[in-house]
């Protein structure tokens, strides 16, 4: 469906902060930042623990899985390379773990989308990242 | 005991310039006719302000150069400031606070933009994350890649989340929609003034559902400034002063961590304390409120979080026009931001100074003793909030 001249969607690039989140995700796992000082987990990837402020941290796989906290439907066009999806979903995905990621939910009509329900991480690989998805679990 | 600062400072001069499609003036020259005409107004002297609050909108057209640009010399109080659309009630707040500590006595609270090009749409000036480079780096770039753009998807997620939680319907967001375009109709300065319909409301066609086109406020140019004095000065000026009986900020952070509810429990819950326990009422006593109303929905989550209703009472609350012309709770008087003018947490402000002069015309509401105005920014992150009234005491 995609034309060789589409605009491309705005993917991010890896930074020093979240390459192990995308290399992670290259590998099919879902990475969390963890704080050796409290524990806390966290995302988006950055140097301190927002609970405790400390800069120690190893990155640990999540689950996957997690719920649908809410969601919204596009129906403006805010940037060209969305045009063609116009109405899709905009959806914040609660991982079991606790942190939040900003998704789409995949295999499934956005008039079946329900808060609350379960997903599981699906990946879309793209050449140079991998994007995490979801879908119904 | 009533709280020191309860009734200390009047707000005694509102400037408002054109507002709306205006592209005939930058920033700096609106806020330099907004100043000039608060100042006007007050029937102060210019070489009487001795203090500059500034706060720039989305467009970021203004800077400390204000100052000189305006010609203001030896000021006592100066500050660029912004907390979003929380920023024009702080501004009154930090005037309030120097005014009593005797570090300035006239102090001009000034907000002005221009997110409005002549040819553009409104929504270019709010998508933001979609002017944002091509390839962002890192995470921030999940949003874009899943096509998380603009003001308006994070609202339309806090509503979608209010709606499951607690069953409130698309019609209660409707009601408030059409309750503030009842009172722009009556209101000169509003942008929109043709009634809408309930009908109406349902066939605007959804911006990010569950939100629609007339869920969402305008986007206007223009400039507001207002001028804050010493009560015991304020009687003595060419306006019937409006005191300032309480103030309180909540902010409530980051949306992202575990366990936060930042889309149905805001910041308004922490100000509302503050601000209550300052002016030794409760929401009782109110007998208008002046909203920040970015959305449908941000007037009805504030409206919970002051306690007007219990949590998630919000929809029921605002049914049978009970915020509209003649309801028991006057909200949004002038329209709000939905219908009338956006000029951040100043749009609230000025009809809650209008309204507390009695000198909203057709619009007037006869009980003002009480004005509660409130400023909102972020994804519901920044809150503001002032108690008003037309007594001193």
């Amino acid at each position: 469906m995609t034309q060789e001249t589409a605009i491309p969607k705005p993917l991010p690039v890896p930074d020093e902060a979240s390459r192990p989140f995308f290399e992670g995700a290259r590998a099919g796992r879902l990475m969390l930042m963890r704080c050796l000082a409290c524990g806390t987990l966290r995302l988006p990837s950055r140097r301190h623990c927002d609970r405790c402020l400390s800069p120690e941290v190893e990155w640990v796989a999540a689950s996957g899985r997690g719920r649908v906290r809410t969601f919204g439907i596009m129906h403006q066009r805010y940037h060209p390379a969305f045009a063609d999806d116009i109405p899709y979903n905009v959806t914040v995905v609660e991982l079991e773990e606790g942190p939040r990621l900003p998704a789409n939910i995949i295999g499934i009509p956005n008039s079946e989308l329900r808060v609350g329900m379960e997903v599981v991480v699906d990946w879309e690989h793209h050449e140079d990242v991998t994007i995490p998805k979801f879908r119904p679990a | 005991m009533a709280h020191p600062l309860r009734g200390a400072t009047a707000i005694t001069g509102l400037g408002m310039t054109p507002m709306g499609r205006v592209f005939d003036r930058s920033a700096t020259e609106l806020a330099a006719d907004a100043i000039a005409l608060a100042i006007a107004d007050a029937g102060l002297r210019k070489a009487e302000i001795d203090g500059l609050l500034i706060n720039s909108g989305v467009s970021q057209g203004l800077t400390l150069g204000l100052q000189n640009y305006c010609g203001f010399a030896d000021l006592k109080l100066l500050n660029l400031m912004n907390a979003a659309g929380s920023t024009a009630a702080q501004m009154v707040q930090y005037a309030s606070m120097a005014i009593s500590a005797g570090m300035a006595r006239n102090v001009v609270c000034v907000f002005a933009d221009t997110p409005l090009s002549e040819g553009k749409s409104s929504g270019t000036a709010y998508g933001m994350r979609a002017n944002a480079p091509s390839r962002p780096r890192g995470m921030v770039g999940l949003y874009t890649a899943s096509g998380y753009f603009g003001a308006n998807t994070p609202y339309a997620l806090a509503a979608r989340r209010h709606m499951d939680l607690y069953g409130t319907k698309q019609d209660h967001f409707g009601e408030i929609a059409v309750s503030q375009r009842q009172w722009a109709v009556m209101n000169p300065l509003a942008q929109l003034r043709d009634p809408i319909t309930m009908e109406d409301y349902h066939a605007s066609r959804w911006i990010v559902e569950p939100l629609h086109l007339l869920d969402c406020c305008l986007v206007s140019n223009g400039a507001v400034a207002v001028i804050v004095s010493p009560a015991s000065e304020a009687k003595d000026l060419r306006q019937p002063p409006v005191y300032i009986h309480g103030m309180g900020q909540g902010h409530p952070g980051d949306d992202n961590r575990a366990g936060s509810n930042w889309e149905t429990e805001t910041g308004a819950r922490i100000a509302a304390r503050t601000a209550f326990a300052m002016a030794g009422i409760g929401p009782a006593d109110v007998d208008i409120c002046e909203l920040y109303d970015c959305y449908t929905y941000t007037v009805l989550v504030t409206l919970e979080d002051y306690g007007f209703c219990k949590k998630g009472e919000g929809g029921p609350f605002v049914e049978g026009g009970r915020l509209g012309p003649g309801g028991s709770l006057p909200t949004n008087t002038g329209g709000g931001e939905l219908s009338a003018y956006y000029m951040w947490g100043m749009t609230p402000l000025s009809e809650a100074i209008i309204q507390g002069r009695g000198a909203g015309g057709e619009r007037q509401v006869a009980k003002n003793n009480v004005i509660l105005c409130t400023g909102n920014g972020g994804n519901l992150s920044y809150h503001g909030c002032l108690i008003l009234s037309p007594h001193a005491s």
